[in-house]
């Protein structure tokens, strides 16, 4: 184990602009649209520099922070799966044949993403995505190397959101294993440095080249501490003890068409969830027949058609299709895939444009069985 | 002998804007005369080609006792009977007269209201004859108008999804509106189509393709007023426009009436 380095913010830009000269694609947190979301950054100058943002259910705002912290808001409006997991992707092409059918796959030439402040929520999501996509004899190989190809520089929140319930999902705020590097934002009024660990060879490799100082024990303790504060913040809880239980043995509650009442089945909650992975698979044929494409493109438990079979739609109300999201991502998704399918990062609480809230649902759940 | 499928494209109570988006497609338009024979097309050419059609697009509502009739007669000529755009899917922007008196507007707008033959309501294709698909949208989008054809010419379904404008929206990456800045917009409630034109720049939907499967506008409309702080008649007004007619955006439309 090496020792933490601290770090300058020129040093972090430092770091950004090696990545890249390395051939990374460098992604990390800029301000779009009134909100901060991933896209490509070329230096510490393009991060949202003295904001922060406020989020409640259904609701998300920036404000100005009184200092100029770079990665002092949680997590943005999109996640990281984008990259990994695209939103649209051709599988392949295939023209009008004479004899055979041989479909061309297309070139290959995976984007070698860095991602710069993936926190502990996003990190674990990552590794639940790539145990999803990598399951089985049937794993997804595109999946696999665009994850093996991704630096990762996470970030440990010294902040915790409105709708943040890491440490009830045991995932944060402490960035957990999976990352190349790991910082620790210390900002006050007369100092301005990132604590950086180092969590795999390449990530030493570099760090090393970047030859900073080795942070002193004050600074690496004044880094835990802010990050254990943090555990302490957090806008929500979720009580997981029992938790797949309790979802199980309510299949049948009148709340889950309560939920449907106040739903509106739009499928912003999985979309941005960091490890919802379901897709649908279509057939694209131009007018005059010649070649036909298969893309594959991001689906959801809300959206018509998920559940048709034979016969029609098997969940075809919006509190059936509220049921079989929550109780795969708390409960079945721990015997399909050994662990909870959330995160507690809260992007569903912040944007389901009505507010419905994951961890208050869960929780009056387990009330109604407990005045059952 | 011409072995292509004849297309005709009718017109009831409309602005035109849904054929033109067949004109719309100049690059694909060589390809789509040569896999199909554009037979009858009025705003395209006055040559007409006599039924029957293997495949009609029909766009506009009902709105006269003569159109009432001519209905019937378009669907005893078409094999396949499209309905595109929301005033043939949902009566269009002119149904906001089914939540008034035809009469009263009528003596208001012309000099001579006897010359005037309406019916008292504007309603959708479906109403009056069997339809075989909706393409929803004011305008309907021209890639899916192909698709509708292409989709029809390869013996296949339509690809168009019938899912959320938001699924639209977040595959772009473009930001909620709604949640990033407190504007009451239809995206939930709104069936896909358009790419989510509206919020990529930066304006909250309209619900120009009208209510998505399992639409709950009075969820979204109940939001809109307490968390959001809208007035009801701007909610109201919302969902009182193209697709004003169409359940559930009726009902929420006449809240509190």
């Amino acid at each position: 184990m090496t020792v933490p380095s601290l770090l300058t913010t020129a040093d972090l830009d430092r770091l950004i602009r090696m990545l890249a000269d390395g051939g990374y694609t460098c992604v990390g947190p800029a301000l779009r649209d009134g909100a901060i979301v991933y896209d490509e950054i070329g230096g510490v100058a393009d991060l949202p520099a003295g904001w922060t943002d406020v989020q409640d259910a259904g609701r998300y705002r920036l404000e100005r922070r009184g200092d100029g912290a770079l990665f002092g808001y949680n997590v943005g409006a999109h996640s990281w799966k984008k990259y990994l997991f695209p939103p649209a992707e051709q599988l392949w092409r295939i023209p009008r044949a004479t004899d055979t059918i041989r479909p061309l796959t297309p070139p290959q030439h995976p984007v070698r993403h860095a991602f710069i402040g993936v926190r502990g929520c996003d990190l674990a999501a990552i590794g639940i995505q790539g145990r999803v996509f990598g399951h089985g004899e049937h794993g997804d190989g595109r999946y696999a190397a665009r994850r093996d190809a991704a630096f990762v520089v996470a970030v440990n929140c010294t902040m915790a959101g409105g709708t943040c319930f890491c440490t009830s999902m045991g995932t944060g705020p402490a960035a957990g294993p999976g990352y190349d590097l790991a910082l620790t934002e210390l900002v006050d009024a007369d100092r301005h440095g990132f604590v950086v660990d180092a969590g795999s060879e390449r990530g030493a490799a570099l760090l090393e080249r970047l030859a900073c100082p080795a942070a002193g024990d004050a600074e690496i303790a004044d880094a835990r501490a802010r990050v254990d504060e943090t555990a302490g913040r957090m806008g929500r809880t979720l009580a997981t003890d029992g938790l797949r239980e309790v979802l199980l043995r309510q299949l049948d509650s009148p709340h889950w068409d309560e939920v449907g009442e106040r739903c509106l089945a739009c499928a912003n909650c999985t979309l941005v969830c960091p490890t919802c992975f379901c897709s649908s698979v279509e057939d694209v044929s131009d007018l005059d027949g010649s070649h036909a494409e298969r893309w594959r493109r991001w689906d959801s438990c809300f959206n018509p058609g998920f559940s048709h079979i034979h016969g029609g739609e098997v969940r075809n109300s919006t509190g059936a299709r509220y049921r079989q999201w929550l109780t795969h991502k708390l409960a079945t998704w721990h015997d399909q895939f050994g662990t909870s399918g959330c995160v507690g990062c809260g992007r569903c609480v912040t944007w389901c444009p009505v507010g419905i809230d994951l961890t208050a649902e869960a929780a009056r759940l387990r009330e109604r069985e407990d005045s059952a | 002998m011409d072995l292509r499928p004849k297309l005709a494209v009718f017109k009831f109570a409309s602005c035109d804007g849904c054929q033109l988006s067949l004109l719309d497609c100049e690059d694909e338009l060589l390809a789509l005369a040569a896999s199909i024979e554009i037979a009858n097309f009025a705003e395209a050419s006055s040559a007409v080609i006599e039924g029957p059609y293997d495949l009609a697009l029909v766009e506009g509502s009902i709105t006269t006792p003569h159109d009432a009739d001519r209905i019937l007669e378009v669907r005893r000529q078409s094999r396949v009977l499209v309905t595109i755009g929301a005033c043939a899917t949902a009566g269009g922007i002119q149904a906001l007269r089914n939540f008034g008196s035809v009469e009263e507007y009528t003596r208001i707008v012309y000099a001579k209201p006897s010359y005037i033959s309406t019916l008292a309501t504007s309603t959708p294709i479906a109403d009056h004859v069997k339809v075989d698909y909706e393409l929803r949208g004011c305008p309907v989008n021209k890639h899916q108008l192909l698709e509708v054809i292409s989709a029809f010419l390869n013996h296949r379904a339509p690809r168009v999804a019938a899912h959320s404008v938001c699924v639209e929206c977040k595959a772009r990456g473009i930001t909620c509106v709604m949640v990033a800045r407190g504007e009451p917009c239809l995206g939930p409630v709104t069936h896909a189509g358009c790419g989510a034109l509206c919020p990529a720049y930066d304006r909250p939907c309209f619900g120009c393709y009208g209510p998505k499967e399992l639409a709950n506008p009075a969820a979204l409309g109940e939001w809109a007023r307490t968390a959001l702080g809208a007035d009801a008649a701007t909610v109201r007004r919302q969902f009182q426009t193209f697709n004003a007619w169409a359940e559930p955006f009726r009902t929420e439309g006449r809240r509190d009436d």
